[in-house]
């Protein structure tokens, strides 16, 4: 025991070992009274970093070659030991990085977890999330399935709708005229190297950011408000470790059998993980009946289709989609409520949540089928098609969530917050 | 150059007409069936191998389902190919483009694109169709450029038009009708199809049975875990929630 301490102090002279380790964990003091919401911040980096090993040994066997890539990966399910496994792994994780990256930000978002003194916070967050779109997007190419090649062709069109530049930009972005290999060789990069590491630097800015400020919670107070007058720690404050550290624990193995029960017994998830179409290799002469995304991006590209072309150009439906994404950036200056948390808020804004997460939810489910889906109306609404139409009322209602937000919120009744944090 | 843009031309005529909109018959396949998936081995190697490759699966794979090197080499390799091969073909892509007018699709992952029953209906839905360069037409893929290759075991249908007296609607309905009978019995032939698509099936993700019984143990493993990560939360966090919280 001497030894190893007089090790600690050695270091400690050297490197802010002790230091580090009080700041963030043994003397971070975050509220107590977190609940079920408060789970998915650690397992989204317990996701990243699964994403991050089995990626680097997917890396291992896989060849970026638009002749190899296909075949490669059916290498790997079948003569690379345990490779089977690896990818499942890296394949259920991108959807599950997703899940729980979109039910950490649902947290933020009930909780006000975006409002002032978090607003860099939230504005990492939102960085991170784009970040993790643009990493799951250029992964998406690299099987080099029919969906890889389709999506990446539509996806890479949409930035050709730009005035002006944009068929200059589409071509630089692919280096072809086409998608190919060169794209696909690029896209690699970007996959394995360059996003991952803007990826990495922008987590540790995050968990710094909320270290400065402090975790919120379920009642939206500030816990930092409340300390005891000798040791100056927050009264409803508990170390994150050991008393977090071992719930997450916990909350880890719980996502891990979910996590197992899908790469073990149902890995494509009926093809909402793994396309079926993906399973045929890339075809630039055949281009399939209906192109969709990954579920995760469903709810944009349904917004994209949903806003029609204005003197034949697709644009106004890119911007559209664009704006969908970005303006998640501005709501903290958005909200104008009293009050932070979805406990002591009022009738009003929980309609406002409530009609977003359905438009979020059905624009996400409509997103994955054909825009013919469910057959068109009469001629008293010039036969437009039924799936259109109801996409275009929830694009609507999207953003209004956050046009109107300034007015809503301001107008709710709230309950008044408790001085301390409710059990 | 001038190919390119006639098959430019074609390309979404063949895609609709890839999309078959049909109701498919169900084909029950049983994962677990090792003859079946074997009788299944047969009729690939026989049949389908001479025009359709496999380059994912090797030869010597099948050894999954109970066999040996030798039997693998005796019944399943007709080739010169060694039995750690993969399942390739002699003919080359733009030879067979010459021939059918599109390259038969490598069959290794087809169950996992197409699905188990859409294979096992189309395998049944081939019928005389004088009108098409082969003479074959199908129904869940209309206007396909692959032949009945299993003709001679089905015999030949023909595509039927008749009415039906449906509570005093007449309504006309196409139906598959067998004319002249082939060397199986149709049940012997539905069979056959259910054998080969269980053997697609398993040639689309030899690791599943593996994959399934690892999953067994994972979770076994990890529910043990979540009772003892459960007592370490319940032990720490008797501090927090007891009476000693008060600070």
């Amino acid at each position: 025991m001497g030894k190893m301490m007089a090790l600690l102090h050695w270091i400690d002279a050297r490197f802010p070992l002790t230091a580090t380790w009080k700041t963030h964990l043994s003397e971070y003091y975050a509220p107590k009274n977190f609940n079920f919401w408060y789970y998915f911040g650690s397992l989204a980096m317990l996701v990243l970093v699964m994403q991050i090993v089995t990626g680097i040994f997917l890396t291992m066997h896989y060849k970026p070659d638009a002749a190899q890539a296909f075949a490669s990966v059916e290498y790997i399910m079948r003569d690379v030991d345990w490779g089977w496994a690896i990818r499942y792994m890296h394949s259920t994780g991108s959807s599950l990085f997703f899940v729980v990256v979109y039910l950490h930000m649902f947290r933020g978002l009930i909780y006000g977890s975006y409002r002032k003194p978090r607003e860099l916070l939230w504005l990492l967050g939102v960085l991170i999330y784009l970040c993790l779109m643009a990493e799951a997007f250029f992964g998406y190419l690299l099987p080099w399935g029919q969906m890889s090649y389709w999506g990446a062709q539509v996806i890479v069109n949409l930035f050709a709708a730009i005035p002006f530049v944009g068929p200059d930009l589409a071509l630089w972005i692919r280096g072809d005229y086409v998608i190919s290999d060169a794209t696909l060789n690029r896209f690699f990069a970007f996959h394995v190297i360059a996003v991952p590491l803007v990826l990495l630097g922008l987590v540790a800015a995050h968990l710094v950011a909320l270290h400065e400020v402090g975790s919120n919670n379920p009642d939206g107070i500030e816990i930092k408000k409340k300390k005891d007058p000798k040791t100056g720690i927050p009264l409803d404050g508990i170390p994150f470790f050991p008393y977090y550290v071992v719930k997450d624990i916990f909350g880890v193995v719980v996502f891990l059998m979910v996590f197992s029960v899908i790469v073990f017994f149902a890995p494509e998830m009926g093809g909402y993980f793994l396309e079926h179409n993906n399973f045929v290799p890339a075809d630039p002469l055949k281009t399939p009946e209906h192109i969709a995304p990954v579920w995760y991006f469903t709810p944009f590209y349904s917004i994209l289709r949903a806003v029609p072309p204005l003197f034949g150009s697709q644009f106004p439906g890119v911007l559209a989609m664009g704006l969908a994404v970005l303006i998640f950036f501005f709501l903290p200056w958005l909200d104008r409520g009293v009050v932070k948390s979805i406990r002591y808020r009022g009738a009003v804004y929980k309609t406002a949540l409530a009609l977003f997460v359905i438009s979020f939810v059905v624009l996400g489910y409509l997103g994955t089928v054909p825009t013919n889906v469910w057959g068109q109306f009469g001629a008293w609404l010039g036969v437009a098609e039924r799936a259109t139409v109801v996409a275009r009322i929830f694009t609507i209602i999207y953003f209004l969530f956050f046009l109107l937000m300034p007015w809503y919120t301001r107008i709710d009744r709230t309950r008044p917050e408790p001085e301390r944090v409710t059990p | 150059m001038r190919r390119f843009f006639l098959v430019l031309l074609f390309a979404p005529a063949a895609v609709l007409a890839a999309g078959g909109d049909i109701r498919l018959d169900r084909a029950n396949i049983d994962s677990g069936d090792v003859l079946s998936i074997q009788r299944g081995a047969k009729v690939f190697v026989n049949y389908c191998l001479n025009c359709h490759s496999a380059t994912a699966m090797r030869y010597n794979r099948l050894m999954d389902l109970g066999l040996t090197e030798q039997q693998i080499k005796d019944n399943l390799l007709f080739t010169g190919d060694k039995v750690g091969d993969a399942m390739r073909i002699a003919a080359g892509k733009k030879d067979q483009q010459e021939w059918f007018g599109v390259a038969p699709p490598d069959l290794s992952v087809i169950a996992r694109a197409r699905g188990v029953d859409w294979l096992y209906t189309y395998m049944r839905s081939f019928y005389r169709d004088p009108a098409r360069e082969t003479g074959w037409n199908n129904l869940a893929f209309p206007n396909v450029g692959m032949p009945h290759v299993l003709w001679q075991l089905q015999g030949t249908q023909v595509l039927k038009s008749e009415t039906e007296d449906r509570g005093g609607h007449e309504v006309e309905h196409m139906k598959l009708v067998l004319e002249s009978p082939g060397t199986l019995q149709p049940l012997e032939y539905d069979k056959l199809a259910r054998d080969l698509v269980n053997y697609l099936s398993y040639m689309g993700e030899p690791a599943k049975t593996r994959r399934v019984q690892i999953g067994i143990v994972v979770l076994f493993l990890l529910s043990l875990l979540l009772v003892l990560s459960w007592l370490l939360k319940t032990e720490y966090w008797k501090d927090v929630h007891g009476p000693t919280t008060t600070r």
